[in-house]
């Protein structure tokens, strides 16, 4: 007897193995191409991840509620992640103590730059308030730019969304700038994607370098509280 | 990895907690590295599990974000609408903070005062 593939189907569409082990697999695939490329930055395995991982959930019409059934347990491990951070900041902190004046004028110069920007550019292209709104915290990471998003009265999940993306964007695209604009000290390169592209940014510079993934990590933490702290304080002047 | 795994979490959590209990704008998970920081700084460094432990949790980083990147397909009607606002917004904001830090940093750096140990 063949057994019958839409009943198994059935059970594995319910469970949370599946969405759990997807993403495991279409990162690994991802991350597998993003070495062949020799790390290169076009090859940004969250973004290959993500567009497998839709594909495939749309090809097979299953909701991204019953996905992130599974796939939370990935998605929790942010927060021990972040802890984690810890220890590169502690490993590079006698750079960081040598840079302290830059790095507090890059953190608001930064900070106000993401926020500002991100909303202006909306509002001159007719988007909605709530789209704008759920913009301004785009560079903080995940967690706390869906917390910000719902006090300021954007969309929380759609801020998520907006969050990954500029990350990506960061990832792929920092190089490219820092090349550019000849920023060649990898503390500052570090520091500055981690403001842009918080933890997807800080993702990509350790895999460069550690002491730019140290500065990453704590411009990510350090933009997460100023934004936290500016945003609604700044929110009256931008509407 | 299971003492060190324990460990980051009892910090995420006293993190957690405090920052809801003090009703603070900074996320429990930042709050959680800043007392693991501090703990390093008192105890003169991570021991050697705890080193191996996060350098194995950070060097995957990027796969934590992928469940919350998939949410994307919730909002494809929202994007398809005001593609062109989200994209430019997007394009431009994350272009100009990554200039604008650069660039503060390199000059402020350049000021006497700070040039230490600039290579």
């Amino acid at each position: 007897m063949t057994p019958d593939i839409a009943q198994i189907w059935i059970y594995l569409s319910a469970s949370p193995l599946l969405g759990l082990t997807i993403t495991l697999l279409a990162y690994q695939g991802a991350f597998w191409i993003y070495q062949r490329t020799g790390n290169n930055p076009l090859a940004n395995p969250v973004l290959i991840a993500v567009l497998a991982l839709v594909l495939f959930l749309t090809l097979t019409g299953t909701s991204y509620e019953t996905y992130f059934a599974g796939a939370q347990f990935v998605h929790f491990l942010l927060g021990p992640a972040t802890v984690a951070l810890a220890i590169p900041l502690y490993t590079q902190f006698k750079r960081v103590r040598s840079m302290l004046l830059p790095v507090i004028a890059g953190l608001f110069a930064g900070s106000l730059t993401a926020i500002i920007s991100a909303v202006m550019v909306a509002r001159l292209l007719g988007a909605s308030i709530s789209t704008q709104l759920s913009l301004a915290p785009k560079s903080v990471t995940t967690p706390i730019a869906m917390g910000i998003a719902e006090r300021i009265g954007g969309i929380p999940s759609l801020t998520a969304v907006l969050v990954i993306v500029t990350g990506i964007l960061g990832a792929v695209g920092a190089r490219y700038v820092f090349d550019a604009i000849k920023v060649r000290d990898p503390a500052i390169r570090g520091f500055a994607i981690g403001i842009a592209s918080h933890g997807i940014g800080t993702a990509r510079a350790f895999q460069v370098n550690e002491q730019s993934g140290a500065f990453a990590a704590l411009a990510m933490g350090m933009n997460a509280v100023v934004t936290a702290i500016c945003l609604p304080i700044l929110l009256p002047l931008l509407r | 990895m299971l003492s060190a795994l324990t460990q980051l979490l009892i910090y995420q959590l006293a993190g957690e907690v405090i920052a809801r209990g003090l009703a603070l704008p900074v996320p429990g998970p930042v709050l959680g590295m800043l007392f693991l920081f501090v703990a390093l700084m008192l105890r003169g460094g991570p021991e050697r599990e705890l080193q191996t432990t996060s350098q194995n949790l950070l060097q995957h980083l990027s796969l934590l974000f992928v469940p919350a990147g998939t949410g994307i397909m919730v909002h494809l009607h929202r994007v398809a609408d005001e593609w062109l606002p989200l994209v430019l917004s997007l394009l431009i904001s994350t272009l100009a903070t990554l200039v604008v830090t650069a660039l503060v940093m390199k000059l402020c750096q350049r000021t006497p005062a700070a040039t230490g140990e600039a290579q």
